[in-house]
């Protein structure tokens, strides 16, 4: 099973990115959970979110407490939250960033294994907006691959319709440009 | 046929209402119910269920126009939790001893003072004593199909009473989870229209609900008490053939590695899934630790439990609610009277865990199941403990 927690700002849309994994990882006939952090969110605020996925039936209910992948959304963040909390030893921290991972780890001290990519950047340019939410999701796709492509781009189209297009896009450019650091 | 989805639990919940053809539904939104009752709205609103949804001023009125539209023989949904519920707590009575079989979802949530949205039975277990046949779900999938089961129950008319399905505010209400959503075709088989032996109908004037006088008011709650124990054969009645429809098969109680046990954790609602995960580590571990969950809780399945306990020594009850200066929570107290003075029967701890969203996890059962054990040697001065209290 892996386990992960996303970082945003409330209205940023880590539950929806949350939400189109889980649903791409059960349509691929796996088992999920999506859930936001239980309680009032406010936009701006610091909010998170959390995913399970798993070959065999979940059968928990606790909050996520050791992620084995943690994503952020918005390059200030890391600033403010300890976003590597609790995270596995062997896990890894998925950030929103124009940095490089040395910068990362001198200015926030993030010792775990990091991918990066500029998606306020790119979903700048693609989206017209900086939403990174679904940008975010070609990295966490390309550092981790805890679900299919296709699959998510189905569950993209399901839930935006004809803007589906525009975020795949974004997506695809977010895969590409990830860059890994051990 | 049915499809497997992924779906956020109160929305299959608000689906499976839909599925069920309900014709009223007077809401009022309330944290964590809210997604329920939205998605019915727009259900409404979009045509795609033909029903009367009417938003009402406060839960007290959900619950009074709730009476009225069962009474005139419409199939009638609403869903509420905690201060919502409280408010409704003077017309729960009522359709219970009336008979109108209303179909209620509670997403449990704590009480205030202080104010907390988040998840416990405190809600539920005030209104214990209402007279509703009640369940309690464990998991999205259960949430959808104790619903349907729910209204085939209150209104079989050798039952007609209310039913709550319970399931937990926010760790099942807001999780996004694989359900199978029935089909129509399916759930049309399984759930006949709704045809209640007595209705209001100008046409054929009938008196519901006069006072009862002190020479009729005790055979009237008698009455109700009877109706509640009968019941419990047509719920397992409409179990059994929601197996024959659906393919998943429900139990009052259920037991998850039970055979052998010496200590059983007892459990109601969505921890229990938690809790199995507990009862596996605990059992690698070498441990003859089993659980047993409770999904019938109103009429109590007595018989059921007992059989299902066998010959386990010990049962550490999980209790999600803290009645102040009572003697335990209401789930120890229903089996402490289930046990008393039966020779050969378990001793009970009753343990008080997950308040108002506080987390129950596996360390927290671990712990439950390893005092328990050791209060079996030495017998505590309280008969409850809460678990997990900060004392910084």
């Amino acid at each position: 099973m892996k386990e992960v927690r996303i970082h945003g700002r409330g209205g940023q849309g880590g539950v929806t990115s949350a939400e189109l994994v889980a649903t791409a990882a059960i349509a691929e006939g796996k088992y999920a959970q999506a859930f936001p952090s239980f309680g009032p969110e406010r936009r701006g605020a610091p909010v998170a979110a959390f995913i399970r996925v798993s070959d065999d039936t979940i059968r928990t209910r606790e909050k996520v407490y050791h992620p084995d992948i943690v994503m952020v959304l918005d390059p200030s963040l890391p600033a403010l939250v300890n976003v590597a909390e609790g995270l596995k030893d062997d896990g890894i921290v998925i950030l929103n960033s124009d940095l490089s991972a040395d910068e990362i780890r001198d200015k926030f001290g993030i010792k775990a294994k990091l991918a990066i990519v500029d998606a306020t950047k790119i979903a700048t340019e693609e989206l017209g907006l900086p939403i990174t939410n679904t940008t975010m999701l070609g990295a966490l796709l390309k550092a981790t691959g805890i679900v299919g492509k296709e699959a998510l781009f189905e569950a993209l189209e399901k839930r935006f319709g004809r803007l589906a297009e525009k975020n795949k896009a974004a997506l695809e450019r977010a895969f590409n440009e990830t860059v890994t650091a051990g | 046929m049915s499809k497997r989805v992924g779906i956020e639990v109160s929305i299959a919940i608000a689906e499976a209402v839909g599925l069920a053809r309900a014709e009223v539904i007077p809401a009022y939104p309330i944290t964590p119910q809210t997604h329920i009752v939205e998605h019915l709205s727009e259900m409404v609103a979009n045509g795609e269920l033909d029903a009367e949804f009417v938003p009402v001023e406060s839960e007290h009125a959900a619950m009074s126009c709730c009476c009225g539209s069962c009474a005139a023989g419409a199939r009638t949904f609403t869903s509420s939790s905690s201060q919502g519920l409280s408010l409704m707590s003077e017309i729960l009575y009522i359709p219970s001893t009336m008979r109108l079989p209303i179909v209620m979802v509670v997403a449990n949530r704590a009480l205030s003072a202080p104010i907390s949205i988040w998840n416990d039975h405190q809600d539920i277990m005030v209104q214990r004593d209402i007279g509703w046949i009640q369940t309690f779900a464990e998991n999205g999938q259960e949430a959808v199909d104790l619903t349907i089961h729910a209204f085939r129950v209150a209104e079989d008319r050798n039952v007609s009473l209310p039913m709550i399905v319970n399931i937990d505010g926010f760790t099942l209400s807001h999780v996004i989870e694989p359900i199978e959503l029935p089909d129509q075709e399916e759930v049309d088989k399984f759930l006949p229209p709704f045809k209640p032996r007595y209705k209001l109908d100008p046409r054929r004037p009938i008196s519901m609900g006069p006072v009862g006088i002190p020479e009729v008011y005790t055979e009237a709650k008698v009455a109700h008490d009877m109706a509640m124990k009968k019941a419990k054969r047509y719920i397992l009645k409409a179990w059994d053939e929601f197996e024959k429809v659906f393919g998943r098969k429900y139990n009052p109680v259920e037991s998850y590695r039970t055979e052998d046990a010496e200590v059983l954790l007892v459990t109601m609602g969505s921890i229990s899934e938690t809790a199995m995960t507990a009862v596996d580590a605990m059992r690698d571990a070498g441990q003859k630790v089993g659980l047993l969950r409770i999904r019938l809780w109103r009429p109590f399945p007595g018989q059921e439990f007992r059989k299902a306990v066998g010959k386990a020594k010990v049962l550490a009850v999980v209790d999600r609610c803290l009645p102040p200066g009572a003697l335990c929570g209401p789930v120890g107290a229903e089996l402490r009277s289930l046990f008393y003075k039966i020779p050969g029967s378990p001793k009970i701890f009753s343990f008080v865990a997950g308040l108002g969203g506080r987390d129950v996890t596996v360390e927290r059962f671990e712990e439950m199941v390893d005092k328990a054990r050791a209060y079996a040697k030495k017998r505590p001065r309280e008969l409850y403990e809460v678990i997990g209290v900060r004392e910084k």
